[in-house]
């Protein structure tokens, strides 16, 4: 006989909920555990959202056309709005934008390695493209489906928006291949200095990723890293011969019995390096966003002190 | 450190004429006006609306979803309120 509902613990409730797939909403009753890990997960990626502006607006004023330029700028706008609905859905859960905020400048808060690597060459703007927001695609479209209502719906947005991110990159890889040998050894170069850095956005591996098994069973998550991994590289090796560049990994070859692509170890010494601050560019990234914020809190304050005057002429008025 | 955060608005969009504002996630703004320049920019950079509203969220009031169960039990057991309730002869058209 099926234990009735009101026997069962509130965990096992929320349990069974989540495993009938019913989307967990803001007021709805969840475990502690849950809505840390929620917040967590939701505004380390709102902070790889914002602090990913910063290598591609490093390009922003050096793009080779206008018609890249508006591109790049759009994309660059996009990737702010995708933080900003991040921001709103991890406030749904109770975290404050300006904790948030303060977390994030503070160091407390991580965000994804990948943004502490330098935006060298123009092709670096393709391969964030191609490679970085490839791999992010595939993180993000199973988060579609994650457990958490708003979290969901805020990854539906940004994954319909970034198709446009990876399909320019790839376009400025096509268009550096297809020109002079300068241009494609640039191209090569670039995907030289990236792939390897974009392994690692899948995280750490299966065996060393103790939270796996947890946000998989709350379907946080729905994929392992190393599933995700493996994918990414079946996806990726292809579009890399058909530009006619080369996937800087000598042990990548097709495995014709596990219909994938074997591929070399990922140097794990350098992600946790990076991953502890001791990236090439944590430092400057970090001091982009608190000199932005510092810079802006007299902005902040007086559209504030704006809103409470008028406010005050209105009750007068009325 | 916030007593100068901005407050929280919850936005809503008509997609196109003839349709509901449908909820669609929240910012912070200082005031109503720039609330709906912010909705503009986040919410509608690929022409997702032809009309936006703003709420501020503290004004917003819900139900409890804790009580769900007992607040939408009364339309539980009236199916007679559907028109699959009632049988209607093969003969019958247009009903």
């Amino acid at each position: 006989m099926e234990t009735p509902a009101q026997d069962l613990s509130r965990d096992d409730q929320f349990q069974a909920r989540i495993d009938a797939d019913v989307r967990i909403e803001p007021k709805d009753w969840m475990p502690d555990a849950y809505r840390k890990t929620l917040i967590r997960q939701i505004s380390q990626h709102a902070h790889s959202e914002i602090v990913g502006m910063l290598p591609e607006g490093n390009w922003i004023t050096r793009a080779p056309s206008l018609k890249r330029k508006a591109i790049l700028l759009a994309k660059v706008q996009d990737e702010a709005g995708h933080g900003l609905y991040l921001y709103s859905a991890a406030e749904t859960l109770g975290a404050s934008r300006d904790q948030m905020l303060a977390d994030l400048h503070s160091g407390k808060a991580k965000y994804s390695s990948i943004f502490n690597y330098p935006t060298l060459s123009w092709a670096d703007m393709g391969c964030v493209g191609w490679l970085v927001d490839g791999a992010a695609i595939l993180n993000q479209v199973p988060l579609c489906r994650t457990s958490y209502g708003p979290y969901a719906r805020a990854m539906v947005r940004v994954c319909k928006e970034e198709s446009f991110h990876q399909r320019q990159g790839f376009e400025i890889m096509q268009t550096l291949c297809a020109g002079a040998p300068a241009q494609k050894e640039m191209a090569q170069e670039a995907l030289n200095r990236w792939w390897w850095p974009t392994l690692m956005m899948f995280g750490p591996k299966d065996s060393e990723s103790p939270n796996t098994e947890q946000s998989m069973k709350w379907r946080i998550k729905r994929f392992t890293n190393d599933e995700l991994r493996q994918k990414f590289v079946d996806m990726m090796v292809p579009q890399a011969e058909f530009l006619g560049l080369t996937v800087p990994d000598s042990n990548v070859r097709w495995n014709e019995a596990r219909q994938a692509y074997d591929f070399g170890e990922v140097d794990w010494n350098e992600f946790w390096s990076v991953v502890k601050g001791n990236g090439l560019c944590n430092h400057d990234r970090l001091q982009a966003r608190v000199q932005a914020h510092e810079e802006g809190a007299w902005v902040r304050e007086a559209a504030l002190a704006h809103a409470a005057k008028r406010a005050a002429r209105e009750a007068v008025a009325a | 450190m916030s007593s100068s955060e901005w407050p929280l608005w919850e936005v809503f969009i008509r997609s196109k004429q003839g349709l509901d504002h449908k909820h669609v996630g929240s910012l912070h703004a200082a005031d109503a006006t720039m609330a709906v320049q912010n909705a503009r920019d986040v919410y509608t950079r690929r022409l997702e609306g032809v009309s936006i509203w703003v709420v501020e969220s503290t004004h917003i009031h819900a139900s409890n979803p804790d009580e769900a169960a007992e607040f939408f039990d009364p339309a539980a057991d009236k199916v007679y309120r559907h028109p699959t309730f009632y049988d209607v002869p093969d003969a019958i058209k247009h009903m």
